[in-house]
């Protein structure tokens, strides 16, 4: 079904609806437990009671059938590449992806042949957390960022930027 | 008297609609978009391997639970139904073939997809 996006025009009505439904959203990410390389430490450290990422409604999930962040957590390698991008076409919409540490970001010090030089290049990338690894107050910080931008999201309302790409 | 019942189809009432209510308003808002790679069986992101990867398997099984029921559990009720036969008079003795009835059906249905049929 769906079929009522970015159909409607900005009016009190729904932008209100828009604004409950991306606060549901945004209150609830749920990422893939799916740590690639040592970020994966930072990020399961984030998860845990010290930094505590469930008071951002942020529950890691074991499958990306239940998942909409993807946090990218390591060094991407060519090989590797596939499943990154399976893994986030096999999560529902919508979805996000955060890429965690500078090796998801461009690669890192990996310069070579081996390695993904930015998963940008695979995958849309919402959020870029910089650090080697990041502490997990940055991965915290990426994660609230995300939050201030699916709350500018566009739901039921016309997208300018889609409505502009149509024309 | 079937009054004295309308909180309970009230709250029956409530709970499918608030169900129907809750499904129909997921269903306009949630963007759809299914396409072979995501609706793919999800393996941790590997390719599929070994013989449920085409997605379909046999299931065998429930023919031998049709079977168990048809002849273990069937026996089981059969014992205590004869032991207080003479109590609960003709209706019992009518609800015992009704049951037996039923069980047939069950049966017939493994004996025509050939659960009896002894292979090697």
């Amino acid at each position: 079904m769906g079929g009522l996006e970015n159909r409607f025009p900005d009016n009190v009505f729904f932008s209100t609806t828009d604004s409950i439904i991306n606060w549901s959203r945004k209150s609830s990410l749920w990422p893939e437990t799916f740590g690639i390389a040592c970020c994966a430490i930072e990020m399961i450290s984030a998860g845990c009671s010290r930094y505590d990422l469930d008071r951002f409604g942020v529950v890691f999930r074991p499958s990306p059938r239940q998942s909409d962040v993807m946090i990218i957590a390591g060094t991407v390698t060519k090989k590797f590449a596939p499943v990154v991008v399976r893994l986030y076409h096999q999560m529902p919409e919508p979805r996000w992806v955060v890429a965690m540490g500078t090796c998801a970001i461009s690669g890192g010090v990996y310069n070579t042949y081996a390695v993904v030089q930015g998963s940008e290049l695979i995958v849309p990338v919402d959020v870029h957390v910089p650090g080697c690894p990041p502490r997990p107050e940055a991965l915290m910080h990426g994660l609230l960022v995300l939050q201030e931008k699916i709350m500018r999201t566009h739901v039921l309302r016309k997208d300018p930027e889609h409505a502009a790409a149509e024309v | 008297m079937l009054l004295d019942y309308l909180p309970v189809f009230l709250m029956v009432a409530v709970a499918i609609g608030l169900c129907l209510f809750i499904l129909a308003m997921g269903s306009l808002l949630r963007p759809s978009n299914p396409y072979p790679e995501k609706n793919r069986p999800y393996e941790c992101g590997v390719d599929h391997t070994g013989e449920a990867a085409g997605g379909l398997f046999q299931v065998q099984y429930f023919v031998v639970a049709i079977l168990f029921v048809v002849f273990d559990v069937e026996a089981m009720f059969l014992f205590p139904w004869a032991v207080v036969l003479q109590e609960i008079g003709f209706i019992g003795y009518l609800e015992m073939f009704v049951f037996i009835f039923l069980l047939l059906v069950g049966f017939a249905y493994a004996w025509i997809k050939g659960a009896l049929e002894w292979e090697d």
